[in-house]
């Protein structure tokens, strides 16, 4: 189903399906959390072993991947949790402070 | 065709429960809520419904597994009562703004300290701007008939709201009562299939149910819809209680006026303590006294107008509440009514009694006693106490 929520700000009452309801799914993505960060992981290529445990422990969907390589960090949706880093067998994820 | 029997208010309940034989249950027992939930366990281990029975460790937890049965496109019952009305609370407010059609019982007891098992409404008075529908009982016979009613109303699609079938604790819920059952087909086809707006189950139309509104939202126009929704339920229940009537004999309405027509005097009141008022009415009628009875049967929504309409003629009112809201001009249904009455042309006095707390009983005495205060007003012209207390030791 469409859902275009361009001018959603000036929706009134009714306009939305009942229920706070939205007609598709996977749409999590579509809102940036990244803000809420205090700590952030980094990267460190060369010690990754690309073993995927990380993607597997990251409890929002964080962890960029494609064909069974890691490619880095989404961070619009990471919110500094650290679970990465205390999980990563190589520690090649590590926690620096976020500045803004 | 129908059958009579005698059964106490709650097996009543759970009887409606196996006829209307609904996908999910998800249930904390408490007094005196619990034989409601027990007796519907043995119809379910008896292989006498379908109903996946899910035993949860409290009622936040049954009214979070009751949100997500229905939100997954299930057909949902659950039952509880004081305390454990209060610890659904924040449920409560998700499942219905997510425009839930769960149907619950609560079967009214107080809520604690000091600590209490008996009948008032304090705790279903506390869910009153939950955003559920709230349904008042006088007897087994209505809160059988009601919890039939109330799927249909709580899955209309101009409703689409969870419905509270409120029954007194103890007096309803443990009393035995003479009534009439539909026969189990009748009770099939009124309830009819359900079909659920949506479905959190079905991979080719994914959708999100419970999203975060965000900084910018439409919590405020979310809030309104509910609003709207409640109010638009109020022919719903009107048009569904005359369709029951039809098949089984007895239509209901949002109130039920008893020898109103011509009355001076009026009490209005929830619930079991009705059915005293009405012999109390007949009492009185054959003293010559214009006594008369309004029962309201829809607390939420408030049907104001067919309660100002109701009460146009009357000289004195009062309404009886079970339960106490302190610090306010008088306990809830009181505060209503006479909202409502404010803008009526004859601006009827209206006094309250608050009674019946934590199971004191309430005699055709009592009822009486109140009546007698009703035709002082009448004779003398003015309204001596607007907050007082029936029963109470003071």
């Amino acid at each position: 189903m469409s859902w275009d929520i361009k001018n959603l700000k000036k929706w009134k009452v009714g306009d939305h399906p009942a229920g706070a309801l939205i007609p598709t799914g996977g749409n999590a993505v579509e809102y940036k959390t990244g803000g809420w960060r205090s700590e952030k992981p980094r990267w460190i290529e060369e010690k990754c072993t690309h073993c995927m445990i990380c993607w597997v422990f990251c409890p929002d969907t964080s962890i960029e991947v494609k064909e069974s390589k890691m490619l880095g960090i989404d961070y619009d949706h990471c919110k500094g949790c650290g679970i990465c880093a205390e999980e990563c067998p190589t520690d090649a994820i590590v926690m620096e402070e976020e500045e803004k | 065709m129908s059958k009579t029997v005698a059964l106490t208010g709650n097996l009543a309940c759970a009887h409606a429960m196996r006829q209307i034989n609904p996908d999910v249950v998800a249930a904390y027992p408490i007094t005196p809520q619990t034989t409601i939930v027990e007796e519907f366990s043995t119809f379910v281990a008896n292989g006498q419904v379908d109903t996946e029975y899910v035993t949860v460790e409290s009622e936040h937890s049954a009214m979070s597994a009751c949100v997500g049965a229905s939100a997954a496109g299930s057909r949902v019952i659950t039952a509880t009562s004081s305390q454990g009305l209060a610890l659904m609370w924040e449920i409560l407010y998700i499942a219905s703004a997510l425009r839930l059609p769960i149907v619950m019982h609560n079967v009214n007891r107080t809520l604690a300290g000091p600590i209490n098992i008996h009948c008032d409404h304090q705790d279903s008075m506390g869910a009153r701007d939950s955003g559920w529908i709230q349904i008042h009982c006088e007897n087994a016979q209505e809160a059988y008939d009601t919890t039939i009613q109330a799927i249909r109303i709580a899955e209309d699609n101009r409703v689409r709201l969870p419905v509270l079938v409120c029954l007194d604790g103890f007096i309803i819920s443990h009393a035995i009562d003479r009534l009439d059952m539909l026969d189990d087909p009748e009770v099939k086809k009124f309830v009819g299939e359900f079909e659920p707006a949506i479905s959190m189950l079905d991979p080719e139309e994914p959708i999100t149910v419970g999203p975060f509104d965000g900084l910018h939202g439409q919590f405020f126009e979310f809030r309104r819809a509910q609003e709207l929704a409640t109010l638009g339920s109020l022919p719903v229940i009107e048009e569904i209680g005359k369709e029951y009537g039809a098949v089984s004999g007895r239509p209901y309405g949002l109130i039920e006026e008893y020898k109103l027509d011509d009355a001076e005097i009026a009490i209005v009141v929830l619930g079991s303590t009705a059915g005293t008022t009405r012999v109390v009415v007949d009492s009185l009628r054959a003293d010559g006294v214009k006594a008369g009875l309004l029962k309201i049967r829809s607390f939420r929504p408030f049907p104001i107008k067919q309660i100002t309409d109701a009460l146009s003629g009357v000289k004195a009112v009062a309404v009886l509440d079970r339960s106490l809201s302190p610090g306010a001009i008088g306990a809830p249904v009181f505060q209503e009514v006479r909202s409502a009455l404010y803008d009526s042309e004859s601006r009827v006095p209206i006094i309250n009694f608050i009674y019946g707390l934590g199971g004191r009983d309430v005699s055709m005495g009592l009822i009486k006693e109140a009546y007698t205060v009703l035709s002082d007003i009448v004779k003398d012209g003015q309204v001596k106490q607007t907050i007082n207390y029936l029963g109470l030791r003071e």
